[in-house]
């Protein structure tokens, strides 16, 4: 069992190392807010830890990890989609006129 | 049954994180390759619920709710120049989620009488451990770059010593609730070390190397959710820890590449805390020449290409908006405008490239160091907004220097140099910049944002 955890392991590192080293700089940003919206997955521990009903101690210590858990995934992913909405190419540009020169504060 | 579709929702939910990651490597295709990674978050979520060890509903429903109203208000409300502490204070709750759900695995074994495995107490503690340093470690970050801790280096002698002993009192600890997990006090005396010694780990590190340490701390807390994975026998964890932590470390490669400083000398916490060298030159003697904003703005005008190199003194004073007026300017009159951001300009990786993304700053104008470092030659103005050790030939020249040796923008190639600054005190290396001394350099003194506005307004003049 230990050796097949192994393997995914090795697999995902490989396959972690081969897609982000191909995100560009531009893009370092949300890839971290990225990772850390995923890395909200953890909230499965969390919720079985929560929800076991095993002894207090367990409940309690899982209900502060669902609260971390669930405010990184619904954060994280809507902070990513808000930086990604912004990078827009200059062909996209071209079509609306360009905004107002008023002086943003 | 109902394990067949746990399992399938994992399955799909990690199939979509990869998939998502790897729509980061192209910005039309990110959002909605993010989006459907959200969604596979969510079928992971609805699959647990169903988990058959979950039996009382009511914390958990009380967990979701206040996770959601802490987040939303993170994800939606702030802004961008808050970037990097948000990220850090990000990590400090995944870290310390996945440190609660180890040392609740560990309470629930012990009290209910079985002791660990080895291989089990070895990842539980090692996940513990590393959770643990990380929550202490985050925290310090995110609070030096919300300005509530000093930004400076906090050091004092001995100081790598005493933190290698301490790391070794706390791996001697580890090792020894792997050996006897019984023995609770090694284990609960463990965590809290680990925490202290995260906070020792960060302390001694100034503001500019905080991008090394962001990209550090996201892979350690990505290799402690791994590891929680290892522990509970949950694969989803494994997979999500190893995306995660791959991803923190190859930035953080990245990063001290980026700052010349080997890998080694990053993780032993060595960086940013040794004395401030003076470097071999000072300035005395030497004039800079200031200019005033109606000249600056006669040379921007009538270039043919202006090279912007953007620093952490631009998003201090809010001035993106402001560049991209100026930007649209100066193509306006026919001139052309690129974008260079050094790879550890700002706090965090790409933090400047979001910053003027938000400015709608259109992103084929941003380049990276190595695409744009040749066209200095051909540019007419370099604007230096903010910037300082990024553009500082003292690293190409003076071996005494502290940054000797980090690649940095070929701003002196250009025609001309422009430098917004406030006054001419020194950047965080505290070193002299040799750039603002150059007999083609001028300094335009005065905050980002102002100098920027009244050159706005003097170009539509010209």
């Amino acid at each position: 069992m230990a050796i097949l955890e192994l393997y995914v392991f090795v697999l995902a590192a490989f396959v972690g190392y081969m897609v982000i080293s191909r995100v560009p700089p531009l893009l370092h940003t949300p890839l971290m807010a990225a990772t850390n919206a995923i890395s909200g997955i953890s909230l499965v521990g969390s919720l079985i830890a929560a929800g076991a009903a095993n002894n207090r101690v367990a409940t309690m210590l899982g209900f502060v990890a669902v609260v971390c858990a669930t405010s990184n995934i619904v954060g994280g992913f809507l902070i990513t989609d808000r930086m990604l909405k912004m990078f827009k190419s200059g062909n996209a540009k071209k079509g609306s006129a360009a905004p107002a020169e008023s002086a943003k504060t | 049954m109902r394990d067949y579709f746990i399992q399938g929702s994992y399955i799909i939910a990690s199939v979509l994180f990869i998939l998502g990651l790897r729509s980061l490597t192209r910005p039309d295709k990110a959002r909605s390759g993010m989006q459907l990674a959200a969604v596979g978050m969510l079928f992971a979520i609805a699959g647990t619920l169903f988990n058959h060890t979950i039996i009382d509903y009511r914390w958990i429903t009380g967990g979701l709710i206040l996770g959601i109203v802490i987040g939303y208000p993170m994800g939606m409300w702030v802004p961008m120049t808050a970037m990097p502490q948000r990220i850090a204070l990000s990590l400090t709750f995944s870290a310390l989620a996945a440190t609660l759900v180890g040392v609740a695995e560990y309470y629930t074994d012990i009290t209910s009488g079985t002791v660990p495995s080895h291989f089990k107490m070895g990842a539980l503690g090692f996940e513990i451990m590393l959770g643990a340093i990380t929550v202490g470690g985050t925290l310090v970050a995110a609070g030096k770059l919300q300005e509530w801790l000093t930004s400076k280096p906090v050091t004092y002698k001995g100081q790598n010593l005493v933190n290698g002993l301490f790391f070794l009192g706390i791996i001697g600890l580890l090792v020894y609730t792997i050996i006897d997990p019984s023995q609770q006090w090694a284990f609960y005396t463990m965590i809290a070390g680990s925490f202290l010694f995260g906070i020792m780990l960060v302390i001694p590190i100034g503001g500019a190397d905080m991008p090394v340490v962001v990209a550090l701390l996201n892979s350690y807390s990505g290799l402690a959710s791994c590891a929680t994975g290892f522990a509970i026998g949950n694969v989803i964890l494994i997979i999500s820890g190893a995306l995660d932590g791959a991803s923190g470390f190859i930035l953080s490669l990245l990063m001290s590449k980026a700052m010349n400083r080997s890998f080694t000398n990053v993780l032993f916490g060595a960086f940013g805390g040794e004395t401030v060298a003076a470097s071999g030159k000072s300035s005395a003697g030497l004039t800079v020449r200031s200019i005033s904003v109606e000249d600056a703005a006669i040379q921007l005008a009538y270039a043919q290409l202006v090279i912007v190199i953007p620093g952490y003194g631009m998003a201090v004073a809010q001035a993106q908006h402001v560049v991209r007026e100026l930007s649209e300017l100066i193509e306006k009159r026919g001139g052309e405008v690129k974008f260079a951001v050094h790879p550890v300009a700002g706090r965090m990786p790409g933090h400047m490239n979001v910053l003027l993304a938000e400015a709608n700053v259109p992103y084929d104008k941003l380049y990276d160091m190595d695409e744009i470092n040749s066209e200095f030659d051909r540019a007419d103005v370099a604007l230096v907004i903010g910037a300082n050790d990024v553009v500082n030939p003292a690293a190409r020249n003076d071996k005494s220097s502290p940054i000797y040796g980090m690649p940095i923008l070929d701003a002196d190639h250009a025609k001309s140099v422009i430098v917004l600054k406030r006054g001419m005190a020194a950047g965080f290396a505290g070193i002299e910049n040799e750039l603002f001394y150059d007999r083609r350099t001028s300094m335009l003194f005065g905050d980002a944002k102002t100098s920027l506005t009244a050159l706005v307004g003097e170009i539509k003049n010209v």
